[in-house]
């Protein structure tokens, strides 16, 4: 009885294996829908439209895809739905944004973290850029710092939201700097953020760089900085904080990409992780991305991974006795 | 007068056919619950990209207008708000239909639109460099006494009672608090995961309103009288035309209202409906129809929400700022293009900007044209028998909620608020307070906690909320609003008196 039950299991078993290969072999047998943290118009949303578009193409999924926004608390509740009630199957992906999870995951209160999924590939960086408005007294990173320094905790500095690259960077340009701005959350996303630069209700903002090279080709701001390593190839003229005198790396860099749930089969993860970049890379997605003022940085699966690992490291650091 | 120049554009075989599919699938699309004017346009976005740059804004343009006016359908018939634009829509509209009088009040909720839309649209033509530096004027602290003038006028919408509208807001409010807090990074009463991202206000538009209406239907369904149908007669165009002109007052303040709070970003369309109806309510001689069927009452929320496409489209075009959810949605569609607007938008992109505008305006007349000849038919919706209309609508209740972010949380909000708010009217409680309470709360709690947070780094909360000539018109709108209400509740208290001495 118990050898018959043994067997029983044992074939159920090897059965289920088959199915899953099989599940694998014939993946996507139907659309595949991609989760969004944020609303519909915002800088991710927009992006991951355009770089899923050519999706259905026979030679990158040969099925298409879809994008259900689930905005909420700066992402968390669009992040907590797919960690614990998404299915783990592969036609459910997911958006992310580095560092917005990963601070949120390390201040707690959410139901995920970096382990909760399996990236696949990232598509895009944005670096955090300093702007200021186009009759702002400060032209330099170098004035702006002086008046924060002589002023502690008056330097108004706008951001989309807690955690998230923005007030990241805040962070570090004060750890930077040992002085006080005052970091102004808003509500709205990087837009309203923008607008309160624009409009003169801040000082000073930290905002994306992609919204902000098109707010200074219209004349409305001036910036001073980017968050990143290396000068963007958007704004040659532009100084990154190192250059200007400020110990600040790229740790506040937006960094998008797609992941699905942790226990998705593995070979359907390595099929992802091998069309996706493809799909990233395709012509039509990289000139509409161009046309849009949207950076481009494709990461493979490998890449994608050591920057989490580096990431969670660096912010737990940052983040710690906040 | 530049415009004119580029209405070559849309009359191109394709622009044309695109004009038609984008107005008539946005009517479809508006009339859907659940599908807002956001994720309508959204929609549409991967369609352009095989477009040219200006027959894709086509497209999208046509699409935003007829959306906003679509919406007034499912409010009218179904008293389902497609939008929280369409919320004052459905309070008298639905009552006009339930008596036979759908075709009237559509036909007048589109033309009135159309009017509202096409005198929005010309503001933006003739005036966007003047408006747009208006526009930036609204800081935190502007934006927190708008709410709170929105607030004001909440005890009197929609209720027999000024103590129980007053307290059907209150429960708004604080329904509207519930979620994670983006600003200050806390968590309020989220007892759910669903929770976590608050209140999503199209599940609780739908909930609040269908619900209820549902399950009195249901209750009375059992009895043969109800299981009679409503007699749907005809209405004829040219009367409709006469009493929109009839009724210019409420016209009017429902276009100027719409336009000004149109205007301004972070607010926009959500409340221009609700606040055209209840000003044009207080100045109308005939104030205690509204709420009963008053064909007045439909002219000012679709006036009002149809005047607000054209303005709310000024930061977008010339700051980049996008002033609603619809204009990011629509910042997408131009960035897509390459089109980064900007004050030289309409020096460096003639064609595309102005084919665009041009489309709006001539999507406005083809939705009224659509929107009437549809109205006779879509009216006899209301001689479905009850019990099958009631099913309908749940069925369409529970898909429209669920379609919003896929999501089954938002399917349970729906219920709890429909079922709690079903119990609140029997005791003479109505929605539309509670609605515009939870729409104003994250308005006013947000902006006043930002403001705060810019106050202390500069010169204190009381010089940056009571200083400087914009916040004090406001204020100044406030006390004036505060004391309406208390005059005319007043003037009624003595009325009643007077009646019931008479009596005696």
């Amino acid at each position: 009885m118990k050898t018959y039950l043994k067997k029983a299991l044992l074939s159920a078993g090897a059965l289920a294996l088959t199915a899953t290969m099989a599940v694998a072999a014939d993946y996507p047998e139907r659309p595949i829908g991609v989760a969004v943290s944020y609303g519909a118009g915002g800088a991710t949303d927009f992006q991951a439209r355009i770089v899923t578009m050519v999706a259905g193409n026979e030679d990158i999924l040969g099925q298409p895809i879809y994008i259900v926004n689930k905005p909420g608390a700066g992402g968390r509740k669009g992040w907590n739905w797919f960690a614990t009630e998404a299915e783990a199957d592969g036609y459910t992906m997911s958006a992310y944004n580095i560092p917005h999870f990963i601070a949120q995951s390390i201040k707690g209160g959410v139901k995920y973290s970096a382990d909760s999924f399996e990236p696949i590939a990232n598509w895009g960086a944005d670096p955090a850029v300093i702007v200021v408005g186009k009759d702002s007294k400060f032209n330099t990173m170098a004035d702006l710092i002086e008046y924060a320094k002589a002023n502690p905790g008056k330097t108004t500095t706008s951001g989309a939201g807690l955690f998230v690259g923005h007030h990241i960077a805040a962070l570090q340009i004060e750890k930077a700097c040992s002085c006080k701005l005052a970091y102004i959350p808003t509500k709205g996303g990087g837009a309203a953020a923008m607008k309160a630069v624009i409009a003169g209700e801040v000082l000073a903002g930290v905002n994306n760089l992609s919204d902000a090279f098109r707010a200074r080709e219209a004349g409305n701001v001036k910036i001073l900085g980017v968050a990143d390593l290396e000068r963007n190839d958007f704004l040659k003229d532009v100084p990154t904080l190192k250059e200007a005198g400020l110990d600040v790396d790229n740790s506040s860099v937006n960094f998008r990409g797609l992941m699905v749930k942790k226990g998705t089969p593995p070979e359907i993860i390595e099929k992802l992780a091998k069309q996706v970049p493809l799909m990233f890379g395709h012509d039509r997605v990289a000139k509409r991305m161009k046309a849009g003022g949207s950076p481009m940085h494709i990461m493979s699966r490998d890449e994608v991974k050591a920057m989490w690992a580096k990431r969670q490291e660096t912010l737990a650091e940052l983040l710690k006795g906040l | 007068m530049e415009f004119l120049g580029y209405f070559g554009g849309v009359f191109e075989l394709k622009s044309l056919l695109l004009l038609f599919g984008g107005t008539i699938g946005g009517l479809i699309l508006g009339a859907t619950p659940g599908l807002s004017p956001t994720m309508a346009v959204a929609l549409l976005i991967p369609f352009t990209f095989h477009l040219t740059p200006t027959q894709g804004l086509i497209l999208l343009g046509a699409a935003y207008t007829s959306t906003v006016a679509g919406g007034a359908v499912s409010a009218i018939l179904l008293k389902i708000p497609g939008a929280p634009a369409n919320i004052a829509t459905a309070l008298d509209g639905n009552e006009m239909a339930m008596r036979g009088e759908g075709a009237r009040a559509l036909q007048l909720s589109f033309l009135a639109s159309g009017v509202g839309g096409v005198i929005g649209v010309l503001l933006l033509i003739f005036l966007t460099p003047v408006l747009a530096q208006w526009a930036l004027q609204f800081g935190p602290s502007h934006l927190f006494w708008i709410a709170i003038l929105g607030v004001t006028v909440i005890g009197s919408l929609d209720s027999k009672s000024f103590v129980k509208g007053l307290l059907s807001g209150c429960i708004g409010l604080w329904l509207s608090q519930i979620g994670y807090d983006e600003i200050q990074g806390t968590e309020r009463f989220i007892f759910a995961d669903a929770l976590t991202g608050g209140i999503h206000i199209i599940p609780a538009l739908i909930g609040l309103f269908a619900i209820p209406q549902v399950l009195d239907m249901l209750a009375k369904g059992r009895s043969k009288v109800a299981i009679e149908t409503i007699e749907v007669p005809k209405y004829s165009f040219l009367d409709s035309l006469r009493e929109l002109i009839a009724s210019v007052r409420a016209l009017s303040i429902g276009t100027v209202v719409g336009s000004i709070i149109g205007l301004i970003p972070g607010v926009g369309g959500q409340i221009a409906g609700l606040v055209a109806y209840d000003q044009s309510r207080k100045f109308s001689p005939q104030r205690d129809k509204y709420g009963t069927g008053h064909a007045e009452g439909v002219i000012a929320a679709e006036s009002a929400n149809n005047a607000m496409v054209g303005p709310s489209l000024v930061p977008l075009l010339t700051l980049s700022i996008p002033g609603s959810p619809t204009a990011a949605v629509l910042l997408g569609g131009l960035l897509i293009h390459g089109i980064f607007p900007g004050s030289d938008i309409f020096d460096k992109h003639p064609q595309v900007v102005w084919t665009f505008i041009n489309s709006m305006l001539l999507g406005q007349i083809l939705m009224v044209i659509f929107g009437i000849y549809t109205a006779a038919w879509a009216a006899r919706i209301a001689r479905v028998p009850m019990p099958i209309m009631a099913a309908g609508v749940l069925v369409l209740a529970l898909f429209g909620s669920y379609s919003v972010q896929q999501s089954m949380g938002d399917v349970h909000i729906m219920l709890v608020m429909g079922i709690g708010m079903f119990v609140l009217e029997k005791f003479g409680f109505s929605a539309a307070p509670l609605v515009l309470g939870l729409i104003l709360g994250p308005i006013a709690g947000d902006y006043f906690t930002n403001g705060w947070m810019i106050a202390a780094a500069q010169d204190g909360p009381w010089v940056y909320f009571f200083n400087g000539p914009l916040n004090l018109v406001l204020i100044a709108m406030v006390v004036a609003s505060i004391a309406y209400s208390f005059w005319s509740n007043m003037l009624q208290g003595k009325a009643r008196k007077a009646d019931r001495e008479a009596a005696q």
